[in-house]
C-alpha cells in the first residue's frame, strides 16, 4: 500500500456556490419526534442548539409536527414553544397517526418545499434516521449523520457540522456544498436540554396532507412496547460504570456489575466489549452505542476512543481506571486511577461501600439528633 | 423470487489506530472485512434461499478489492456477486452512492425482476444509515428500516409482515413486494462457510460493472460531483484544557480510598445525590416486592 498514512491536516475547504433558487431559503427548523403521545427529549435538545444557530443567524427557530388529529398533537405546539421555537408548521391527519417511513416522507418534503428552511435538524433515532434519510433524497440535499457539533461558519453563515470519522478515531467538519436545506441527525443526549419556560408565544402555519389511507402501501398492525424492566436505561442513568477490554476476560465484567450495584449504577460497555461478545450491544456508550449525560462515570479499562468518547463526555464526573498512563482516556477524563482495573474495581466498590455507610450512619445520628430536640 | 443484498467493505475499525504524536491513521495491516451488519442482512436473505429458492445476488460500490467482500458472500451461499466499481465513483457521498446502487439495481430488475432488497442497519466505518433509505426512495419501494424480524412472507400475494424497532418498542407492520429491509444486528446468527462453498465461490465470476454497465449516463450525480457534502476538516481530539488529575496510592485500596475522598470533596452535593439514588433505588424495589409477597 503506497499511503499507510492520512494526514489529518485541515483540507482546503471546498468551493461553494450556491444556486440562486437556494438563496430565499431561511430559518432553522427541527423535526419534532413523538410516538403514542409521547415525544423524544431529543427534539427539545435540538430546540435547544436550534436557539443558538437561529439567533446567530438572525432568523427564527421552527418545529415541523406532524400527527394525527388527536388533541395530544396540538398540545405539543405550545410544549414547543417552551422549549424556544417561535414558529410551527403543523400537518394533521389521521393518516400520520402513526409514523410510517412513505407518510412522513411526503408530509416533510411538502412542507420544505413550501416553506424552505435553511437548516432542518432531526434526532439520529429509529424514526428520525429513517425519516431523514428519506427525505435527503426526495430533495437531494446533503445530510450529515449523528453529529456532536454545529456550528455557523461566520465566513458565509453556512452550518459546520461536525461528527467522528474513521471509526471513530478522528473527528471531522462536513459541509453542505450547493443544497438547501442543509439536514442534520444528532443523537439523543448529545446537546443539553434547555431550560423550559412557560409564556411563549409561538406561531401556527397549518399545512394541509395530501396523502389518502388508499395511497399508503405500509400498515402497523401491532405496536409493542418495550417493557421497561429488563433493559438497560443507560441514557438517562446519573451514575455508570462501563468496562472495555483492557478487562482482559467477559467473566471480569462481573467486577463491573459488582461495582455498579454498590452506586445503583447502570453498566457500560465500550464497542470492542461488545464487539467481542462480553456483554450486551444496549449496554454499548459511544458513537454507535448510547450517548449518556451522567453525574459520575467510571471507565474501567477503556482506552478513551473517539468514539467512546462524543459519547460520554458530558458527564459531571469521569474516572477512568487503565494500566496505561498515557491512555487517550486520561486526555479527557477528570480522575485518572492508573492501575489495574481489576484490583481496582474490588477496591473502589470497598472504598464507595464505607463512605456510603458512614454517610448513612452521619444520617441517622442526624435524624436521631431531629427526633430528641 | 429474485433478492439483492447490498454489502460494503470496511477497514475493520476495531483495528484502527491513531498515531499518538502525529495524530494520522495508521492503516498498515488493518484488515478489510465484510461491514458486519451487512452479514445479518445477508444472512435474512439467504434464509429466504433455503425455504423458497429464491436467487440472491450480492452487490457492492467499491474499489477493485472489494471483490474479496463479494467472495466471503459467495462462500456463504450467495448465488450471484456485482462489484460496481468506476473511477468516476470515487468521493461519493451517501447521495451519491444510493444513486448508483439505485442505478445497478434498475439494471439487475431488468434482467431478473427484484422482490426483495437486504442491507445492513448501517455500516460500521461510516454509521450513516442513510444509503438504505436513499436506495428505497430512489426506486419507489417501501422501506423497512431496523428490522428484527421478518413475520410473514408470501411472495404470492406480494406481502410481507415485519418486526420493526421503533422508539420504546416493536412496531409490527405489513407491507408490500418490492421492499428495502434494512436489517437490525442480532435477529439471526451468521452461518459458516463450508468447504464446498468456499471452492465455489473461488471459482465462481464476479461481475465487473462500471458506469456503463450499471447503467449510469448521467455524471453529474455520482462521485465527488454528485455528492452535496463534502469533508472540510479532519482534527484530532482535543484534550480538556483541565488535564485528568492523578490519584496516587501505594495499593489499590489507597488509591481508590483517596479517589473516593477526591470525588465527594470536589463534588459536594454527588454523597446525598446518591443516597437518594440508592433509597429510590430500594423503594422501587420493595415496591415491586410487595404484590409478590401478597400472593405468597
Amino acid at each position: 500500500m503506497s499511503d499507510d498514512t492520512d494526514i489529518a491536516k485541515p483540507i482546503k475547504k471546498p468551493k461553494r456556490v450556491l444556486p440562486e433558487r437556494f438563496k430565499s431559503y431561511k430559518n432553522v427548523w427541527v423535526f419534532v419526534e413523538h410516538e403514542h403521545g409521547h415525544v423524544h427529549p431529543v427534539s427539545w435538545e435540538l430546540l435547544g442548539k436550534g436557539r443558538k444557530l437561529a439567533d446567530t443567524l438572525g432568523c427564527e427557530l421552527a418545529v415541523a409536527i406532524l400527527g394525527g388529529t388527536a388533541p395530544e398533537v396540538r398540545a405539543l405546539v405550545d410544549e414547543a414553544a417552551c422549549y424556544g421555537a417561535d414558529l410551527c408548521y403543523l400537518m394533521q391527519s389521521d393518516v400520520l397517526a402513526d409514523y410510517r417511513n412513505q407518510t412522513y416522507t411526503v408530509g416533510m418534503t411538502e412542507l420544505v418545499n413550501a416553506y424552505q428552511p435553511e437548516i432542518l435538524l432531526l434526532g439520529a433515532t429509529a424514526q428520525g434516521r429513517d425519516l431523514a434519510g428519506s427525505v435527503a433524497t426526495t430533495l437531494l440535499t446533503g445530510l450529515t449523520a449523528d453529529c456532536t457539533g454545529l456550528e455557523i461558519d461566520p465566513s458565509d453563515k453556512s452550518l459546520l457540522s461536525s461528527r467522528p470519522t474513521f471509526g471513530g478515531s478522528l473527528m471531522c467538519t462536513i459541509v453542505n456544498l450547493a443544497t438547501r436545506p442543509q439536514m442534520a441527525t444528532v443523537r439523543p443526549r448529545v446537546m443539553p436540554m434547555p431550560a423550559r419556560q412557560s409564556g411563549r408565544t409561538i406561531r401556527v402555519i397549518e399545512h394541509p396532507f395530501s396523502l389518502v389511507e388508499e395511497a399508503v402501501v405500509t400498515k402497523v398492525i401491532d405496536f409493542i412496547p418495550d417493557a421497561r424492566a429488563d433493559k438497560p436505561q443507560l441514557a438517562f442513568a446519573d451514575f455508570i460504570v462501563s468496562g472495555g477490554r483492557g478487562l482482559a476476560k467477559p467473566e471480569n465484567f462481573a467486577k463491573v456489575f459488582a461495582l455498579a450495584k454498590v452506586l445503583g449504577a447502570e453498566v457500560g460497555a465500550s464497542r470492542p466489549a461488545v464487539h467481542a461478545g462480553w456483554t450486551d450491544p444496549e449496554r454499548q456508550v459511544g458513537q454507535s452505542g448510547k450517548t449518556v449525560r451522567p453525574k459520575l462515570y467510571i471507565a474501567a479499562g477503556i482506552s478513551g476512543a473517539v468514539q467512546h468518547r462524543v459519547g460520554m463526555e458530558g458527564a459531571d464526573a469521569i474516572a477512568a481506571i487503565n494500566v496505561d498512563a498515557n491512555a487517550p482516556i486520561f486526555d479527557f477524563a477528570n480522575y485518572a486511577l492508573v492501575g489495574n482495573a481489576l484490583e481496582l474495581l474490588p477496591a473502589l466498590q470497598a472504598a464507595f461501600e464505607k463512605r456510603l455507610a458512614a454517610a448513612r450512619a452521619r444520617q441517622g445520628a442526624a435524624a436521631q439528633d431531629e427526633g430528641a430536640r | 423470487m429474485h433478492i439483492a443484498v447490498c454489502i460494503k467493505q470496511v477497514p475493520d475499525s476495531a483495528q484502527i489506530r491513531v498515531h499518538p504524536v502525529t495524530n494520522t491513521i495508521m492503516r498498515q495491516g488493518v484488515p478489510a472485512i465484510v461491514n458486519p451488519f451487512d452479514l445479518f442482512a445477508l444472512e435474512e436473505a439467504l434464509r429466504i434461499k433455503d425455504a423458497t429458492g429464491a436467487t440472491v445476488t450480492v452487490l457492492t460500490m467499491g474499489p477493485p478489492p472489494a471483490e474479496e467482500a463479494l467472495r466471503k458472500c459467495l462462500s456463504f451461499g450467495a448465488d450471484h456477486a456485482i462489484l460496481i466499481t468506476d473511477k468516476v465513483f470515487s468521493g461519493a457521498d451517501t447521495l451519491a452512492t444510493s444513486f448508483v446502487l439505485a442505478s445497478a439495481l434498475r439494471t439487475l430488475n431488468e434482467r431478473q425482476p427484484l422482490d426483495l432488497i437486504f442491507t445492513g442497519k448501517q455500516t460500521i466505518d461510516g454509521d450513516t444509515a442513510q444509503v438504505g433509505p436513499g436506495i428505497a426512495i430512489r426506486l419507489g419501494y417501501q422501506l423497512l428500516t431496523y428490522v428484527s424480524k421478518i413475520r410473514e412472507l408470501d411472495p404470492a400475494a406480494r406481502r410481507l409482515v415485519v418486526e420493526r424497532r421503533a422508539e420504546g418498542g416493536v412496531q409490527v407492520l405489513q407491507s408490500a413486494l418490492p421492499a428495502v429491509i434494512t436489517m437490525l444486528e442480532g435477529g439471526n446468527e451468521m452461518r459458516f462457510a463450508d468447504m464446498p462453498g468456499m471452492f465455489r465461490a473461488a471459482r465462481q465470476e464476479v461481475e465487473i460493472w462500471n458506469r456503463d454497465g450499471a447503467g449510469i449516463t448521467d455524471l453529474t450525480q455520482v462521485g465527488l460531483k454528485g455528492s452535496p457534502t463534502a469533508v472540510a476538516q479532519v482534527f484530532g481530539p482535543k484534550p480538556k484544557a483541565v488535564k485528568a488529575q492523578r490519584i496516587e496510592g501505594a495499593t489499590p485500596a489507597e488509591m481508590a480510598e483517596a479517589f473516593v475522598d477526591k470525588l465527594f470533596a470536589d463534588f459536594p452535593q454527588l454523597e446525598g445525590e446518591l443516597l437518594a439514588h440508592l433509597d429510590q433505588l430500594a423503594g422501587q424495589d420493595s415496591g415491586l416486592a410487595a404484590p409478590q409477597g401478597e400472593s405468597a
